[in-house]
Parts: structure tokens; sequence; C-alpha cells
């Protein structure tokens, strides 16, 4: 654990002052242009093609997911949050039967008695009512559902720090 | 520490229609736009839009936070967050969105979201996500949220992530179109 805790420090001490600008000052509020990239460049006194190739290494690295929106919950289909109370010897192959599901876009062990949280979502609610059902049946085990009702969240991004 | 509070603003009630046109748009970046020179115009071409088009409608769906931002989406885990916790607490009805709005302006808290109470298994209504690189930072972050917003005598649990098992943007459909009511609070 330490080990790989250090590997990550220095991974990411490597990067560069570019990679790190990127990284965090455009969160939000990518230019609405049509050369939001060289709108970017602009800012940071990089050129365009710079910008471009380093975003895509970000994410070849696995830094960036993407670049692009983040929805609001349930604003395009249902989703839900739902969790599950798993036997510790059973966590395995059921952690790997709810990654099956094209469905599932998180999935986390979590330190509780309902130690497996998942998000899943569908184009509505009758089909992500069928994956959790399924779920429920192939396992044996009961799916807290768990549905977002109310959003008190202003997403702005996250400031990284690099010391 | 370094901690910015965002200015609230308040999470509108009204229902956003999206049209099949919002919809192709959306089902067309929501695995992310293409790092292109061009990148509204290139969506634009694959949707059947003018690149103004695209850039119009993006703007309208940001105002109406039917998008909550549009940007370079980061890995925490990747960049040393390595400790993320989810928050629950367990708050009366009548106070939990006067709270709820309280946790939701720090900027270290990535998720606040009321859910229904599951009981007798799960008696917790408020979600939140608290990022951090340890499980101190975590920890401290919770206790400065506690003070600032009075949630002394509240109930809550700390559910620290032990394996992430997948994690990835949410892929909706592409099969229908039809417009659609959004939900909103």
């Amino acid at each position: 654990m330490h080990r790989q805790n250090n590997s990550i420090e220095e991974r990411k001490n490597q990067l560069g002052w570019l990679e790190r600008h990127l990284l965090n000052d455009f969160q939000h509020g990518l230019p609405l242009v049509p050369r939001p990239f060289a709108e970017i460049a602009r800012q940071l006194g990089a050129t365009e093609q710079q910008v471009i190739e380093t975003l895509q290494e970000l994410q070849t690295q696995g830094y960036v997911s993407r670049v692009g929106a983040v929805f609001r919950a349930n604003s395009l289909g249902a989703s839900t949050l739902a969790a599950m109370a798993v036997p510790e010897a059973q966590l395995e192959s059921v952690a790997e039967l709810v990654n099956g599901y094209r469905e599932v876009n998180h999935n986390y062990q979590r330190e509780h008695h309902f130690n497996l949280w998942f998000v899943a979502t569908a184009e509505d609610d009758a089909s992500l009512q069928r994956v959790l059902q399924e779920i429920e049946q192939l396992t044996g085990l009961t799916v807290l559902y768990l549905p977002m009702l109310e959003d008190y969240h202003i997403d702005l991004g996250f400031e990284l720090q690099w010391t | 520490m370094d901690i910015k509070v965002i200015s609230a603003i308040t999470p509108s009630p009204t229902p956003v229609m999206l049209d099949d046109r919002d919809t192709a748009l959306v089902t067309e970046i929501q695995t992310g736009l293409p790092l292109s020179v061009t990148p509204y115009a290139d969506v634009g071409r694959q949707v059947g839009m003018s690149e103004a088009e695209v850039i119009k409608r993006l703007e309208r769906l940001l105002q109406q936070r039917v998008i909550k931002r549009l940007g370079v989406v980061v890995r925490h885990h990747e960049l040393g967050y390595r400790a993320n916790a989810m928050t629950v607490w367990n708050i009366p009805d009548e106070i939990v969105s006067e709270l709820g709005s309280c946790i939701g302006r720090f900027e270290f808290v990535t998720l606040c979201y009321r859910r229904p109470r599951r009981l007798p298994d799960w008696p917790y209504n408020l979600f939140t996500m608290i990022h951090g690189r340890d499980r101190d930072e975590v920890l401290s972050n919770i206790q400065l949220l506690a003070q600032r917003c009075g949630l002394a005598s509240i109930q809550y649990e700390i559910l620290f992530s032990k394996r992430r098992f997948k994690q990835r943007g949410a892929i909706y459909t592409t099969s229908r179109v039809a417009p659609q009511a959004v939900r909103q609070g």
C-alpha cells in the first residue's frame, strides 16, 4: 500500500507546468468558441497543438477521464445509487457480476456493513429496476435502492494541490 | 488549508424539457468531446447541426443546469486523492434542504444529495462525497463541515472506499430519442 502511494506521488510530481494548469484550471468553463483549445492555449501561453496533445496524453495516462460535460443526475434517463451487504467470501464474485452490467458506471467496496456501492444508469426507470431486480435474483442479496431526490451541490470541479 | 466556499445557487425546481436535438447532442457527447481543433463543429457533423447550434445548445443546457459543468474531468485517485469518503447524515426532514445547501457549497465536497431512508436498515438521508489526499485530510474536512453548518448533534457515518471495482462516465442509451421531462430536485 505504502509503495503504491509513493509511486502515485512520484508520477504526479513529474507532471509539468502545462499539465498541472490543464488539470486544475479548466474543470469548468471550457470556452464555448469554435477553437476552445486555442483559447486555452492563449490563456496559458502555449500552442493549440501543445494543449491538445497534452490533454490526449493525460487521458492516456489515466489522469483525465474525458474532456466534456458532467450531467446533472437524472437529467438524462434514470440513475441511482445502490448498496448491498455482501458476505466477505462472496464479495469478489458479486462485484464482478455487478461490474458486468453496462448500466453500472461506478462500483466501490466501502468499509461498512453495506460494503458494495454502485451507481447504475439506464434509459428509463423500468430498465433501471430490471437491472437491480436481476442483481437481487442472481445473488440472493437485497439491493438498497437509493435514488437522488435533491441535489445541493454546486459542481465547479475540484482544486488540486500539488505539494 | 485553503477552503473556498462557492456562493449559493438554489437548485432550480422547474422541470426542463429536452427536445430531440438536445437529446441527440447529449448522447453524442456523453463520453467526451473529441480532442480536435474544432470539437463543436466535429460533434455537429455527427448529429447534423452547425457549430453555432452546438455551441448555443450547450450554453443553454449549462444555464438550465442539465450540464453541471463543461471541462476537464479528472480522475481523483490517479492524482493522489486516494481517500474518498462517502459521509452519510441522518438529518430531520424539515432542515435537510438548509443543511444540504450549506454542505454543498464547500469545495472539497464533490457530491451532496438527498436520498430516501430505508428503515430499519438505513437511516441516512443526506449523502456527501468528500475527497482528500489521505484519511486525516478527509476527517478534518468533515470536522470543518460539522462546525460551519451546525451538524454537531446530527448522527453520521463515514464510509471510506476500500477498493474501486469500476469507474467511468455514465453511458445512456442511444436508441430512443423521445423528448423527456427532466426531473430536478
